[in-house]
């Protein structure tokens, strides 16, 4: 432990913490921009290159950048002396004088770092204008803008993609006052290997990095009369949506976004969860038969479209390990545009599917051309979690106030096991509860699989499914999957299943939640909301959904049926890999 | 192959007692003396001793700088029995029969140089002329660096066999702390603290490293020594490995600097082929190899943690210290980093010894530092001066003042992150606390010169342009602060400054080296400071009468004739863009929308005919 | 873009012997499996990439990033940030003119406005027949001889913005 005073308050903090952990304890907030500490996942961004966070230290020629000056002993810290607050609103003015001013109209008003700093620190005038950098916008992309012009270097994402998530894709380029953080090349992120998984979205704290937003298409939809405007929502949106209005972490609000849902207009009300049930029909089916022929393992799980196009990039011989059902939004989709358009007698042209996810990769995956017939998408418009807050408040319908309502029917019914979709390990513990009925031809009691929950990179458990020994993993976050993957070409590593998720921690981390600011701890709470949802159901298993019995039994058949596999399976492609 | 250090002591008697011819010819032949020309002299001489059967009279060796670069190509004959040294500026290959010629004697007709220098090691101070006290120089200009034997004649690898043999790590350590050594690539922080800092990790790997990045503009002392004695920098990387306990060393080296590479790669080769580097050297069972790395220009790569990144094949982007290379540097192993003339100094010390050493230069800061004078300087070059030394007399006995009889008006000592002294302050003796107290630094020992002619706003912008163009831009105040720093200079330079810009100058000058992450930062609004402090005068000229004193800001002067002009046409015959017209013998006018105010007229003008306001 | 594209992929179609003469270069370095170790020898395969074809197109780029398993991104970010690799064609004439301090304070500025205006070319551009290229670099080294210009691997020293007819008509 070491022991120092910050503003002549003394504190002790264990070695090797910094200045900032240490005025954090006695309670003074400094300032910081590019510092980020996701402590769930182990990842620390300490470039020190803002400078917002400097302090005076006692016998230091230089100020000291809180964030990143380990405390030594007897240390004597200021953090509000004249000289310290001057250099803090002169970096800020400086950052400011190189960025465009349009909290107004910016993606990020609300919820930007930037904005909020300079709220605080009530800079009310910009001292030193002058040139600003010259930069492009990339509106490429289905799923991410990068407006590098807002960028202030701080290089959280350039972290969060090729630290944490190992795609690559972003770099810093060039240097000095004209440097950016851009792709290879500078070409679109279109072209690039990007999974659109998002995390770098999540990690910038200004609006340079936002999601492509697709709400104005929504409104017009919702306005088209000639139009049967259907909404799906997926499972992590109901722990997390709470956030953006003032509820505490971790809230479960399924029952309010539900009537909010319906104020906004949708004719139907749906749950992506229904969907995620029938995925694991169809896929956990495939699990059984790889399992019995002892082929093709290990099986991977495929919902995950961040996850899937990381796959064809980077490991394109491996292709043809994923289960070939299709996510639980797509096969949402492809089932309200025949299944139920049918049952209300529409052309799958007039219906609309409006997705409400945690997701970025899913406006990308929507927009895959296997996802559409003659034309018509299965999914037409993706918006994220965010946006869709951003809708409630645009009308005025603020969810915590109003109560509860339950989702329409048929495609609103779901079980606890759809419900764990949203957090890493789910999808293979909800396969794993079907997988033991199936195999031991029982209805058992015991559905949790405890050893495969929790927002560890990669889990691994050998489980007893019905009397066999099945050694499962699930890796959250792609560069954890990376480290299995390789692990596995190189036969180091063999396993029956695994689950991939793109987003550290799953889908309730995805790139469309609402920003946690590096606060992790908002992600266990929402992984725990999850978690309480699947035990409070009184159905914990897919395969005992009555609308999806109901399903296989008035449309499809068997799990792995001819008509199962023409609507709910797909195939991978192999892309260009540098 | 040398497998014992009495080998090596046996080779060098060897070589010793070879017989000489009567003189030697040393030729410089550094970058700059084969710009100047210096390899037809070298051929002509070459050719000159050759018709005349003068082989076993004259030696003929190419060498590195001399240091007098003002009289490039320069070359010294050295007569063994006397003694006696001649030395030859500006020489031309027609010159070299009558070298030749002039046999024991001295040719005629040819400039003459004076040697201001003597080396501490090998010779006494005899005149006060000597205000060269030439350590890490002394090779340079004596030997062929392309021969080691050449090296070893002259005491070469005597030092790292001292230490091999005679010595812990641990009393090599305590010997360069003693010495009081300090680095030399800028900072001045003491060398053998560095040393056993690295020394006392416990890490097996460890790393050392020569930094030849010179990115100063206007230095080119380790330029110099890398050309001309590439085995004093080997040497001495050796000396710090075994006492450090690294294995591997690295030169990290400017692509800028072809010959130097050549050469270092051709000195490489050889002491690893005498066993003099590489496993088990001299038989003792240390091992030392060194690896050349390549710079792609970026000056900040200068910066240590820059460097080191650049090596490990990133962008050459500066991290926050601590933790410092010492503790984590190359691929996170400790790692020493020390410029070029630092380490050229540590075989010197071994072999003169501690006392010798320190009876040079000043308490604090023992020891020489080499200058590279240029800019309006009547003498440019290189010249090693015992630190302590009076600015004054780098500037006007070796330098010899401004060219063309023109004031003096400042020099600007530690390139972009230094400041300029003023007449003011000439007889501060040069270190580097005196420096840094004046608000400059000692940096890597460039020294521009200038002179009435030089606008001092205009220089601070060059220097902040510099800055902008080699800044990381990682970190806020650097990146976009020197941005804002320069567009006040370029409006008071265009003559739309304010008054209040001054204030703010100053503030955002200050909080950017405060603020700043690395040394690039934290030094960079020096030249603004200083040249304020020093020139206030001309900023406010700028701003309050848009009048540029030293006719340099081109948007604040025009070129007008008056009726001085006699119609010579010179003026117009000289004017690269043609605006210039009139009659012969008639009064001649400036199309001033064509003017690009380059000056030329006004420089050739001879009648005065021509008015800069 | 699509013509720089084909022109590109030209460079590794047409040059096959020069793509051959990078890889033995780059496989002689001793490749391995470690990443670092890789990313360590990046910046001299740039170096001898560029000394082979003259510039670094994004093609050879991949190339190179490929070969040592970095992500593209790296690659380039690394050849963006140092001024010393290039992604455009140069021209067969590189006029460098030094823009360090000593020659700054002797002139160059006003040897580099000349030329400019000689070549109607900016600083970093190449001339539309690729004979020339304009550029600055920051101090040979040879600064006693300011201003300094380099053409290819040609000094001139003391260099006036009179002299820059007689240079550029040197360049045959
Ligand atoms: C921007 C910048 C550029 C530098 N350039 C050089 C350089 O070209 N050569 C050098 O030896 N040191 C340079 N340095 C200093 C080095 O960081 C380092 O302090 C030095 O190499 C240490 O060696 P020394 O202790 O022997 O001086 C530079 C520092 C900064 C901040
Ligand atoms: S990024 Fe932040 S500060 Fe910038 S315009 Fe958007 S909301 Fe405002
Ligand atoms: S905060 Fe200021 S800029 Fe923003 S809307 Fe209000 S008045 Fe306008
Ligand atoms: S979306 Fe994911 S893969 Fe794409 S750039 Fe961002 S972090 Fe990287
Ligand atoms: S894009 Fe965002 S996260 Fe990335 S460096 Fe810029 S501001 Fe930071
Ligand atoms: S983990 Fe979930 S949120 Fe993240 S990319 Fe995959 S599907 Fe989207
Ligand atoms: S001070 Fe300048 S060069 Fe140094 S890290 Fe900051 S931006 Fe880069
Ligand atoms: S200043 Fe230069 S351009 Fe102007 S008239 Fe004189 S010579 Fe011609
Ligand atoms: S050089 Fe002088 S005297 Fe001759 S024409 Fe020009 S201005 Fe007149
Ligand atoms: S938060 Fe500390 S430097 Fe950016
Ligand atoms: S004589 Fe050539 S560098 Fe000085
Ligand atoms: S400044 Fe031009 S050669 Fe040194």
């Amino acid at each position: 432990m070491v022991k120092l005073s910050v503003n002549n308050m003394a504190v002790e903090v264990e070695d090797g913490a910094t200045i900032l952990d240490a005025a954090t304890k006695v309670g003074i907030k400094i300032p910081t921009l590019c510092h980020m500490h996701l402590d769930s996942f182990n990842v620390e961004h300490r470039c020190a290159s803002c400078r917002i966070c400097v302090v005076e230290v006692e016998g230091r020629r230089n100020l000291a950048p809180s964030c990143s000056t380990p405390v030594s002993e007897g240390m004597k810290v200021k953090t509000n002396s004249i000289r310290a607050i001057n250099a803090r609103r002169t970096i800020l003015d400086l950052i400011l004088s190189n960025h465009p001013k349009d909290c107004l109209t910016c993606e990020k008003n609300g919820c930007c770092e930037l904005q909020e700093l300079a709220g605080e620190m009530g800079l009310h005038q910009i001292l030193y204008k002058g040139e600003m950098s010259h930069t492009t916008k990339d509106l490429s992309s289905k799923s991410i803008v990068r407006d590098p012009a807002k960028c202030i270097m701080c290089r959280r994402c350039e972290t969060a993609c090729n630290v944490m998530q190992t795609v690559g894709i972003l770099s810093g380029v060039g240097r000095g006052f004209e440097v950016t953080v851009g792709t290879a090349g500078a070409r679109p992120l279109v072209d690039t290997e990007c999974t659109f998984c998002g995390q770098c979205v999540a990690a910038c704290p200004v609006g340079a990095l936002t999601e492509m937003s697709y709400v104005y298409n929504v409104w017009t939809a919702l306005n088209d009369p000639s139009k049967t405007v259907i909404v799906q929502t997926a499972p992590a949106v109901r722990v997390a949506i709470g956030e953006e209005f003032g509820m505490e972490p971790g809230t479960i609000s399924t029952g309010q976004l539900v009537h909010g849902l319906r104020l906004l207009g949708f004719n139907k009300v749906f749950d992506t969860n229904f969907a995620a049930d029938l995925t694991i029909m169809e896929e956990t089916h495939e699990l059984v038969e790889r399992i019995t022929k002892n082929e093709n393992l290990p099986i991977l799980t495929s919902c995950c479209p961040g996850w899937v196009k990381f796959l064809e990039h980077q490991f394109p011989e491996l292709t043809y390990m994923p289960s070939s059902a299709k996510s639980p939004q797509q096969m949402f989709g492809a089932i309200a545009k025949s299944y139920y358009a049918e049952k209300i007698g529409k052309k799958p042209e007039d219906i609309v599917v409006v997705s409400v996810m945690p997701c970025l990769a899913k406006k990308y995956e929507a927009s895959r051309p296997e996802f559409s017939h003659d034309g018509v998408a299965d999914v037409d418009i993706v918006i994220s979690t965010r946006e869709l807050a951003g809708m409630f408040k645009e009308a005025g319908v603020h969810i915590d106030k109003l109560d509860s309502q339950d989702y329409d029917n048929p495609l609103g019914e779901s079980t606890g096991a759809a419900m764990i979709f949203g957090a890493s390990g789910g999808v293979l513990e909800a396969a794993l509860r079907t997988a033991a009925d199936w195999v031991s031809g029982k209805d058992l009691e015991s559905v949790d699989f405890k050893a495969v929950r929790g927002l560890e990179g990669v889990k691994e458990a050998t489980v007893n499914v019905a009397g066999i020994d099945l050694k499962v993993a699930v890796c959250s976050g792609l560069g954890n999957t990376r480290k299995v993957l390789e692990k596995i070409k190189r036969g180091e590593a063999s396993y029956h299943a695994i689950e991939i998720m793109a987003c550290p921690g799953g889908c309730l981390n995805g790139g469309g939640q609402p920003y946690i600011h590096g606060d992790t701890s908002i992600l266990e709470r929402r992984k725990e909301a999850i978690y309480k949802i699947d035990k409070d159901l009184p159905k914990r298993k897919s395969h005992q959904n009555p609308d999806i019995i109901k399903l296989y039994d008035e449309y499809l058949g068997k799990p792995g049926s001819h008509k199962a596999h023409k609507l709910l399976h797909t195939e991978y492609v192999k892309r260009e890999h540098f | 192959m040398i497998d014992s250090v009495e080998k090596l002591y046996k080779q060098i008697d060897e070589l010793k007692n070879t017989p000489k011819t009567a003189s030697t010819i040393l030729v410089s032949l550094g970058t700059c003396g084969i710009a100047a020309g210096g390899n037809p002299v070298y051929e002509a001489l070459k050719s000159a001793i050759a018709d005349n059967k003068l082989e076993h009279v004259f030696n003929l060796v190419p060498t590195g700088c001399m240091g007098m670069c003002h009289s490039e190509p320069t070359i010294e004959v050295v007569h063994h029995a006397t003694g006696e040294r001649v030395f030859y500026g500006n020489v031309t290959p027609e010159n070299a029969s009558a070298v030749v010629n002039a046999g024991q004697g001295v040719a005629v007709g040819i400039p003459l140089l004076e040697r201001s220098w003597y080396c501490p090691e090998d010779e006494e101070k005899v005149s006060d002329e000597q205000v060269q006290a030439r350590i890490v120089l002394r090779n340079c200009g004596r030997i062929n660096p392309e021969v080691i034997d050449e090296y070893l004649v002259n005491g070469g690898y005597t030092a790292l066999a001292k230490v091999l043999t005679g010595m812990s790590p641990d009393e090599v350590v305590q010997k360069v702390l003693d010495s009081g050594l300090r680095g030399r690539g800028g900072g001045g922080f003491p060398t053998g603290k560095k040393w056993e800092f690295a020394a006392k990790q416990k890490e097996k790997t460890k790393y050392l490293i020569c930094n030849a990045d010179e990115g100063d503009p206007g230095a080119f002392m380790d330029r110099a020594v890398l050309e001309g004695d590439p085995h004093a920098v080997l040497e001495a990387m050796a000396i710090g490995g075994y006492a450090i306990g690294a294995e591997h060393g690295y030169i990290y080296i400017r692509a800028e600097y072809p010959l130097a590479i050549q050469r270092l790669q051709i000195a490489i080769k050889q002491a690893e082929a005498k066993g003099l580097l590489g496993k088990n050297i001299m038989g003792t069972g240390v091992n030392f190899t060194i690896e050349l790395k390549y710079g792609a220009g970026a000056f900040v790569c200068g910066e240590e943690t820059a460097l080191i990144h650049s090596i490990e094949g990133k962008r050459g982007e500066p991290t926050f210290k601590p933790p410092f290379p010492a503790v984590s540097g190359l691929w996170g192993k400790p790692t020493i980093v020390n410029n070029v003339e630092t380490y050229a100094s540590i075989p010197a010390i071994f072999r003169m010894g501690i006392e010798s050493f320190r009876k040079i230069g000043t308490e604090k800061s023992p020891g020489t530092k080499v200058f590279a004078l240029a800019g309006k300087i009547d003498r440019m070059g290189l010249v090693e001066v015992p630190i302590g030394t009076p600015i004054r007399d780098i500037i006007f006995k070796l330098g010899k003042g401004c060219k063309y009889g023109k004031k003096f008006k400042a020099v600007q000592t530690g390139g972009p992150s230094g400041g300029c002294i003023t007449t003011d302050n000439l007889d501060t003796p040069i270190d580097y606390d005196t420096l840094i107290a004046l608000g400059s630094m000692m940096g890597s020992g460039g020294m521009i010169v200038m002179d009435e002619d030089d606008c001092m706003v205009n220089i601070a912008k060059f220097f902040l342009e510099f800055t902008l163009d080699e800044s990381c831009g990682k970190c806020t105040p650097c990146r976009i602060g020197n941005r804002r720093l320069f567009d006040m200079l370029e409006m008071i330079c265009d003559g739309k400054g304010t008054e209040d810009m001054i204030e703010r100058l100053r503030t955002l000058a200050n909080i950017i080296k405060d603020t700043s992450l690395c040394g690039l930062g934290q030094t960079s609004p020096n030249p603004v400071l200083s040249t304020m402090n020093n020139f206030m005068d001309e900023y406010l000229a700028h701003i309050k009468e848009h009048r540029c004193p030293a006719g340099v800001c081109t948007k604040l002067i025009t070129y007008n004739i008056n009726d001085n002009c006699v119609g010579c046409t010179l003026c117009a015959r000289n004017c690269p863009v043609a605006c210039i017209s009139g009659e012969k013998k008639t009064k001649h006018v400036i199309d001033q929308d064509k003017c690009i105010k380059c000056g030329v007229c006004f420089n050739t003008c001879k009648f005065h005919a021509i008015d800069r306001v | 873009m699509a013509c720089q594209n084909c022109e590109e992929l030209d460079l590794i179609v047409k040059f096959p012997e020069k793509t051959a003469e990078l890889d033995t270069y780059i496989d002689s370095l001793g490749l391995n499996n470690d990443m670092e170790h890789n990313r360590g020898l990046l910046i001299q395969c740039l170096h001898r990439a560029q000394h082979i074809f003259g510039y670094l197109p994004l093609e050879v780029q991949k190339h190179v990033s490929k070969k040592l398993s970095l992500h593209l991104s790296e690659v380039y970010g690394v050849i963006s940030f140092y001024h010393y690799f290039t992604e455009t064609p140069v021209g067969r004439y590189k006029i460098n003119v030094c823009t360090g301090t000593a020659c700054f304070v002797k002139g160059a500025g006003t040897v580099l406005e000349e030329f400019k205006r000689y070549l109607n070319l900016e600083q970093g551009e190449t001339s539309a027949d690729r004979k020339f290229s304009l550029g600055g670099v920051r101090c040979l080294g040879a600064c006693s001889l300011a201003p300094v210009v380099m053409v290819n691997d040609k000094v001139y020293g003391n260099v006036t913005p009179k002299m820059v007819p007689e240079i550029i008509n040197e360049c045959k």
